[in-house]
């Protein structure tokens, strides 16, 4: 029988697995936003799953909004990442220094 | 539910919602033209919001408050206090900016309509009693502000700063998510009144993460130490209009939204978070100090320079009494004409070339060049720095006083001792405006707009600040009577 501790222990791992995929990626910005999709994911794996365990709505109606918002965000990030591949030419993690201190 | 009144309620974010959406249409048509009359009716509106919102604290009611739309949103002095703030710090940010475009005619209608949109949702954000509504209002002035650190499109840094800042924005949003859905599993509610009632006595490990999560994703957003390693180069990369809209108005709606989450969702678990306020606030008021030291880009200085205060504004919530929301809510008002101040004095210093003078070194003798603009300068760091006739000490000292009343007199003591070592820098600033040789940099013609701003910064900054203590005070007050009438 598959209960609420599975998928509470799924998202955490989804979750972890973003946040190193933030910080451990020294290649591509890409696949910066893929991991910032993947903790949005966990996020809602979490809510829909307390959802159903406490048998309340909330949880997936907050779930909706946040994949319309995760959405958006996708589409700023990816718009922000075109301008700065205009100006510098690369989107390698290690060339986003212009600025240090 | 009545949607009449709520609709009431929420007047100042729908009053701002139909005028971004009417400013959409003007910029849809006019095109890049549109840019000068899209300022000048974005100005309007915010002035329109903040009169609903004066009316609205004004009212009765403002300290008993009132909830909107089934308990998504409240309308009470706190929130109203803070939106005034807000939109207050939004139009002074969008007088000054039309001019520092001008050379560069990079200037779009987008540009105000942005700010609109984030000045929406950094209302919802002060005013939401629901997870929900915090989330949203937190989204949608979050992708504001990535779009507007980058909208010098042609400018490497400005490209890099939005690139950083939404990478890392969106991860502090994630953490604040993570902790949001787990704060909502083991409490079965979204709203504040809600978890509080859940979160009464011990709470168990899952519980504890969520509240420990949530908080980690606010000090991201208002830069707290540890989570403050975006705020230099986002603040020195931005267009410097943009930077100073990002030092004041969201500073102002994410602390306001903390705190209200904090004392009102975790509201009986206060041990549990407040050793965490303490040590980001220590941290904060420490790094921020120490950082400053070694810059030499003013704006960069700045950025740390708000990290320091935002230390001694978590002071006052670490206190968690009314007085210490009271002495907070005080510190961020004086905070945001300082910060405004100071940013559009930077935002004033251009060389032959008309562009911006952004190293310290070129500032060097600025006293003799322009003595005015040097003279606003000097009192904003003076102020900044908490040194007694300027209204900066006044901040300082409500903060502390709260704290020491609060039995946190170590922290209150640390706090004083790290303020000495934030006031080398800024000294340093003025020492080299006044008494080292001049560079001759810093000669460009400023604006009338920029002027009236700076001007009324100083006013506020300067000894007849003090004029306005009691009715800060009160509205204070009020506004931290609100926060805890739920409680």
């Amino acid at each position: 029988m598959i209960g609420i501790e599975h998928y509470v222990v799924v998202s955490a791992v989804l979750f972890v697995l973003g946040v190193l995929g933030i910080f451990l990626n020294r290649k591509n910005i890409i696949v910066i936003l893929m991991a910032i999709e993947l903790i949005l994911l966990s996020v809602n794996i979490n809510l829909v799953a307390f959802s159903a365990f406490l048998g309340d709505l909330t949880g997936q109606i907050f779930a909706m909004f946040v994949l319309t918002v995760a959405a958006g965000e996708a589409a700023i990030g990816l718009a922000i990442l075109v301008i700065y591949f205009r100006g510098r030419g690369t989107i390698a993690v290690d060339d986003v220094n212009r600025m240090k201190g | 539910m009545d949607y009449g009144y709520s609709l009431y309620l929420t007047g100042p974010e729908v009053f701002l919602s139909v005028s971004g959406l009417v400013l959409t249409l003007i910029a849809a048509w006019g095109g890049r033209n549109a840019g000068r009359l899209c300022t000048i009716l974005a100005v309007a509106a915010l002035f329109g919001a903040s009169a609903i919102t004066a009316s609205q604290i004004l009212g009765d009611t403002s300290v008993q408050g009132a909830e909107a739309f089934g308990g998504l949103y409240r309308m009470d002095a706190f929130g109203g206090l803070a939106k005034l703030l807000i939109y207050l710090a939004s139009i002074g940010c969008l007088i000054v900016t039309p001019r520092f475009f001008a050379k560069g005619s990079e200037y779009r209608p987008e540009y105000p309509l942005l700010m609109v949109f984030g000045s929406v949702g950094m209302g919802m954000m002060v005013s939401a009693v629901d997870l929900m509504t915090l989330y949203i209002g937190l989204e949608l002035s979050s992708l504001s502000s990535y779009v507007l650190a980058s909208f010098m499109r042609s400018d490497d840094r400005s490209a890099e700063a939005g690139l950083k800042y939404f990478v890392l924005g969106a991860l502090a949003s994630g953490i604040l998510l993570y902790g949001m859905s787990l704060v909502y599993g083991f409490s079965g509610s979204t709203s504040y009144g809600s978890i509080r009632a859940a979160f009464d006595g011990t709470l168990g490990t899952g519980a504890l993460f969520g509240v420990i999560f949530v908080l980690a994703g606010l000090a991201f957003k208002i830069s707290a130490v540890p989570f403050h390693m975006w705020t230099p180069d986002v603040y020195e990369g931005a267009p410097t209009p943009v930077t100073t809209f990002f030092a004041t108005a969201p500073k102002v709606a994410a602390i306001a939204m903390t705190a209200r989450i904090a004392l009102d969702a975790f509201g009986n678990q206060v041990p549990a978070w407040q050793q965490i306020v303490i040590f980001a606030a220590l941290a904060s008021i420490v790094i921020g100090a120490l950082g400053a030291i070694g810059q030499s880009n003013v704006k960069r200085l700045l950025a740390y320079s708000s990290i320091n205060n935002v230390g001694f504004i978590l002071i006052g919530l670490a206190a968690a009494t009314t007085a210490g929301v009271s002495a907070m809510l005080v510190y961020l008002a004086i905070y945001v004409a300082m910060s405004l101040g100071s940013f559009v004095a930077v935002l004033m210093m251009r060389d032959a070339n008309g562009d911006q003078v952004e190293s310290i070194a070129n500032m060097a003798g600025l006293s003799r060049s322009n003595p005015l603009l040097a003279l606003c300068l000097a009192a904003m760091m003076l102020s900044l720095a908490g040194i007694p006739p300027l209204f900066g000490f006044w901040g300082k000292f409500v903060v502390f006083q709260a704290a020491v009343q609060a039995d946190l007199v170590v922290l209150a003591a640390i706090g004083i001792a790290a303020s000495v070592i934030g006031a080398f820098y800024y000294l340093k600033i003025v020492k080299i405006m006044y008494f080292d040789e001049p560079a001759n940099v810093v000669v460009g013609k400023s604006e009338f707009s920029h002027w009236a701003v700076l001007g009324l910064c100083a006013l506020v900054v300067s000894p007849l600040g003090y004029l306005l203590t009691i009715p800060l005070g009160m509205a204070a007050n009020r506004a931290a009577q609100a926060l805890f009438f739920t409680v």
